[in-house]
């Protein structure tokens, strides 16, 4: 059976330059922190990919700080500053959301965009300072956020401004000097490198309290020896992804014909966060009366991947949070799916899409007419 | 001699920092390389094809890594590697017991910079650590420990087998010691697991902490066993999506942990057969080194120890100088995290060798891939370097000059 790939915010394909780097990082035998030749041969590779990866987000080669993988890169960060008051917008990621017990929630209007006022206010009603963790682009629905202005708000009331940029980074520009971010999440998996790979971008001048503690790498910020072939596969992925940002004008045109489409098969189909500034490649649509899992089988079965929410922790699919937090209705929320494109989903792929859902749509009022 | 070394001048070093990390073994590259590109899923998406093959591979992972630890699949977490792992299992005790009033960790001075920097981080908590010195062969006095432990002990972390000086420690011992007092035993396996038999229920460990690059695995990945019966209680380090029972969030990195599971399956099936040959090579190095030069001094246990590891003191000869005159060798004085600053090793010092000596010290590592001719090249390289520095008088120049 053809099978059409549209799950691509749980995780893409490793790129073929990803792959390259990953294969020849895995016959090297150094300990980057090993003084012999082989250890600074390894050395340099950590340090062509933390170039390549901090010109993708326009910061400093040395404000990377490699993780294994965005959730501990955001555990990282809201843990780095106890004392700090922590706000997270109500539509994180669960590892943001789960990282401290007592975060206050920011909340979200209707269209998904942070409420800036609220924030503002919450800010503005305690003096301590605080940490305030807003995601640049929703896993989800794909909504952007005013990132520039998020930032002006939590400097100008004295606190720390970290954004998770997972899903952003290599769909659309993200400019951490520009933005004035002080802490920033990335993920190699979701831009085309390998998984067990990702970044925390901090801020120079910045002193964090590390999450791992031991040999004293990158900078003593995360102790453990560096995965070498993560890393390199991750520099190799975001100078792809640098590259390929131009090709989202394409991926967008074919995720705004799959809308259209569903929503002319379907007129009583809900798409979320269309009035805000999404991105090119997520759509996260409603067939009202029909289970998200009930649509996600479906979809399988017809070879169609997609999913009903984020991944993580799954097999339970339970009701969106990011849904739940813009206001939609509960019985509407648990008939959502998530479909997102990536670089390789051509006009084909959306054709399964459109004719599985479609079929699933006619069988589904047929039994209830 | 002299003709030996010029002939592989030109050749990479041969390698013998098997403790700082091995290279992938080409079996487990080969193992890993598919999940790399077609087969890609989150192995947390299982309501889709793709997701789910890369669940399977995981979870057959996993129970490979069980096997040869001989512990049930559900007992291992994954991880980003044996740091992240030291540092779950040394906080998360802590944090978890500290609210039935049991605040303390009770390890050897010995042990790795990321167990003995987590027990010091936890100070800020509110929690107490008592750092228990060795013997003079590096191993734990059990009388100690034994006194050591109190009822406001939640914890007693002791490596399986030591980084730099490869001596393995009385783990059955230490385990019975640790239930006996209702005390978890955590030992940061990542130097064992896969060199010497470990059994978690027979040496009733609690907790343990491996690494996948240390055993011809992919770096970045690794896992902490955490017993089911009786179940051993941790707070989480890394919360999130839930992954790995709530104990471990993050997405599951499917080729590391597929590369994890085929290295413990290569270890299970030929650590017995790999342990006979490295030893003779290792005692091949050592008789072959005593011979040419009578001085040198092996430090740690001489029979209980890693078959591959050897850690030697040429006194008189700063090892930085000795490294820097044999090129061909890729060596290293101890653990690759701390190389870059090069000072004495501690655990040198903790089995009471002078600063000078701990500063004449090499830790030398064997591995799969070693061979006879790479041992004899590397002897007859080390006896002329120590030879050449030792008459060019640089030990009394280096001295000087610090």
């Amino acid at each position: 059976m053809r099978t059409a790939y549209l799950d691509w915010n749980a995780t893409a394909p490793v790129r073929p330059e990803a792959a390259a780097a990953v294969t020849a990082a895995l016959t090297d035998r150094g300990n980057p922190s090993s003084v012999h030749r082989f250890g600074r041969a390894s050395r340099r590779i950590v340090n062509e990919a933390r170039d390549a990866v901090a010109a993708l987000v326009n910061a400093r080669a040395d404000e990377i700080v490699f993780t294994s993988g965005g959730t501990e890169a955001n555990v990282l960060a809201l843990e780095a500053f106890p004392g700090r008051r922590i706000l997270v917008s109500a539509i994180e990621h669960d590892s943001v959301r789960a990282a401290v017990d007592d975060a206050a929630a920011i909340p979200v209007l209707a269209d998904g965009r942070v409420d800036l006022a609220a924030l503002e206010a919450m800010l503005a009603v305690d003096p301590r300072p605080a940490l305030v963790s807003v995601m640049f682009a929703n896993n989800e629905t794909g909504v952007i956020q005013d990132v520039a202005a998020i930032a002006r708000i939590a400097h100008s009331a004295g606190a720390l401004y970290h954004c998770d940029a997972i899903q952003a980074a290599g769909k659309i520009a993200v400019d951490f000097a520009a933005l004035e971010i002080d802490l920033m999440t990335l993920s190699a998996h979701k831009l085309g490198g390998p998984m067990g790979s990702g970044a925390l971008v901090v801020r120079s001048g910045l002193v964090l309290r590390p999450l791992l503690r031991g040999g004293g790498q990158e900078r003593r910020l995360r102790g453990g020896t560096e995965n070498l072939p993560g890393i390199a596969g991750f520099g190799a992925a975001a100078a792809a992804a640098r590259n390929g940002l131009a090709a989202y004008a394409a991926i967008a045109k074919l995720r705004d014909a799959a809308q259209q489409r569903l929503c002319d098969l379907a007129p009583d189909a809900v798409v979320f966060g269309a009035d805000a500034p999404r991105l090119p490649n997520t759509l996260c649509i409603a067939m009202p009366g029909v289970a998200s899992s009930t649509q996600v089988i479906a979809l399988d079965l017809a070879g169609v991947m997609v999913s009903a929410g984020a991944a993580c922790s799954s097999g339970k699919v339970t009701r969106s949070h990011v849904l739940d937090a813009m206001g939609v209705a509960p019985a509407l929320a648990e008939s959502a799916i998530r479909i997102s494109l990536g670089w390789s989903t051509t006009e084909a792929d959306i054709d399964q899409l459109v004719d599985a859902w479609g079929a699933l749509y006619a069988r589904t009022r047929a039994s209830a007419a | 001699m002299t003709a030996a070394i010029a002939r592989k001048a030109n050749r990479p070093p041969v390698y013998l920092d098997y403790q700082a990390t091995t290279p992938v073994d080409p079996r487990v590259l080969q193992a890993m390389l598919p999940w790399f590109t077609e087969k890609f899923g989150n192995p947390a998406s299982i309501t889709h094809a793709y997701g789910r093959e890369a669940e399977a591979a995981v979870e057959k992972a996993r129970g490979q890594l069980a096997s040869l630890i001989k512990a049930d699949a559900r007992e291992i977490v994954f991880t980003s590697g044996a740091t992240e792992a030291n540092n779950m299992a040394v906080k998360g005790a802590l944090r978890f017991h500290k609210q039935f009033g049991k605040d303390r960790i009770v390890t050897l001075v010995t042990e790795h910079k990321c167990v003995l920097e987590s027990a010091k981080a936890m100070a800020a908590e509110g929690c107490r650590a008592t750092y228990l010195p060795v013997e003079e062969s590096g191993l734990v006095d059990l009388d100690r420990l034994k006194e050591a432990i109190d009822d406001q002990t939640a914890i007693v972390s002791v490596m399986a087998a030591h980084n730099e000086i490869g001596v393995i420690q009385p783990l059955a011992e230490i385990g019975a010691l640790c239930r006996a007092r209702g005390v978890l035993f955590h030992t940061d396996a990542a130097q064992a697991v896969g060199k010497i038999p470990i059994d978690v229920d027979a040496m009733q460990i609690d907790l343990m902490s491996i690494s996948g690059h240390k055993v011809y695995g992919p770096k970045g990945i690794g896992a902490l066993y955490i017993r089911r019966r009786p179940r051993a209680r941790i707070t989480a380090l890394i919360d999130g999506g839930g992954q790995e029972r709530g104990m471990r969030s993050g997405t599951l990195p499917t080729p590391l942990c597929v590369g994890l599971g085929e290295a413990a399956a290569l270890a299970e099936a030929e650590m017995a057969g790999e342990a006979r040959r490295l030893l003779t090579l290792r005692q091949r190095f050592l008789a072959g080194i005593q011979r040419a030069l009578p001085a040198t001094r092996l430090n740690g246990d001489p029979e209980r120890r890693l078959p591959g590891n050897l850690n030697l003191s040429f006194p008189g000869v700063p090892a930085p100088a000795l490294m820097e005159a044999c090129p061909g060798l890729a060596l290293s004085t101890g653990s690759a995290c701390t190389a870059a600053e090069i000072e004495p090793s501690f655990v040198l010092r903790a089995l009471g060798l002078s600063d000078d000596l701990a500063a004449a010290s090499l830790r030398i590592g064997l591995g799969r891939f070693t061979t006879e001719d790479e041992v004899d090249f590397a002897v007859s390289t080390l006896a002329a370097g120590v030879r050449q520095l030792g008459s060019a008088g640089v030990t009394t120049r280096l001295a000087a000059t610090t």
